[in-house]
């Protein structure tokens, strides 16, 4: 009972779990998770080329980022989801070691450092629409809004599927170095923090 | 076998790594002391930089099958094609 028992297809005679034949050595969630993030480069590409066309292509002076922007703020934020990062990967490698202590703290870590995330890009929102910058403020106003608002659309989406998981961890559903679930959310989850450490650098710093 | 399997870099390690580079980011963002193309340049350098930390360690890219990673890999080039393609249109 203390160890769950060896899945019928793990037969000596197969290769290992993780390299069936015919999916490029990987299991199938992970792959399909993958092309899904291929597809998100894309989607976040043209964002990018579209803000390069609309700044570089502006006939009148762009605002300085660093000054209408909070980067201070912005900053933190980055650093949280860079920590929520290392939560993430701390709890895929206690899922693997099928420490359920370890997984559940580092699940729970990692959503409260996500929601954090996005109640902080509330708090910058409001600010700067009290401010009177707001996406009808012209060029840099909708593109600003555009790509932190679909990066932002998706850390909540990321917080959702992961506050679903982490419940799913406290019914012990990962239990016995079930880890594939924890891994394929995790790739998504660092994805996003991929994605705003370019967008970060993009429409903040540069 | 799991455990051999997968291999955990030590996390805590790139975590500092990242915090670094975002501190060295800031510095080079805020004080102003490059000129504008080279602080251009040398912010988009740290970005990539750091997001490859995260893909490389945290995604894991550096411990999958090369069959995975050269699968995955194929929209790179065409993002690099857009974004010089129209740098290269717009960019002054």
């Amino acid at each position: 009972m203390a160890h769950a028992a060896a899945p019928p297809d793990a037969a000596p005679a197969v290769a290992t779990h993780e390299s069936p034949a015919g999916t490029l050595g990987v299991y199938t969630q992970k792959l399909g998770m993958w092309v899904f993030l291929t597809s998100e480069v894309m989607f976040f590409t043209a964002l990018i080329g579209s803000y390069i066309i609309l700044r570089w292509g502006s006939a009148t002076e762009w605002p300085d980022p660093t000054k209408t922007l909070a980067i201070g703020i912005t900053a933190l934020n980055t650093f949280i989801l860079i920590c929520s990062s290392v939560s993430m990967v701390k709890a895929y490698a206690a899922a693997v070691h099928d420490d359920q202590s370890g997984l559940k703290r580092w699940l729970l870590t990692t959503v409260v450092a996500g929601a954090t995330f996005v109640g902080i890009q509330f708090v910058e929102y409001r600010n700067l629409l009290h401010e009177g910058f707001t996406p009808s403020s012209g060029l840099f106003g909708s593109t600003f809004y555009a790509m932190t608002g679909f990066h932002g659309f998706h850390v909540t989406c990321g917080v959702i599927a992961m506050a679903y998981v982490t419940l799913r961890a406290f019914r012990g559903k990962y239990a016995g170095g079930k880890y594939e679930g924890i891994e394929t959310i995790g790739l998504y989850w660092h994805f996003v923090d991929l994605v705003w450490i370019i967008l970060f650098t993009i429409v903040y710093l540069i | 076998m799991p455990a051999a399997e997968h291999k955990h870099p030590n996390y805590i390690a790139i975590w500092i790594y990242l915090a670094l580079l975002t501190a060295l980011e800031l510095t080079v963002a805020l004080l102003h002391f490059l000129p504008r193309n080279w602080l251009v340049i040398a912010l988009l350098f740290l970005a990539v930089w750091k997001a490859l930390l995260v893909a490389l360690y945290f995604m894991h890219l550096k411990f999958e099958p090369r069959r995975l990673v050269v699968t995955i890999m194929a929209p790179l080039p065409l993002a690099v094609i857009l974004v010089l393609a129209v740098l290269r249109e717009y960019a002054k």
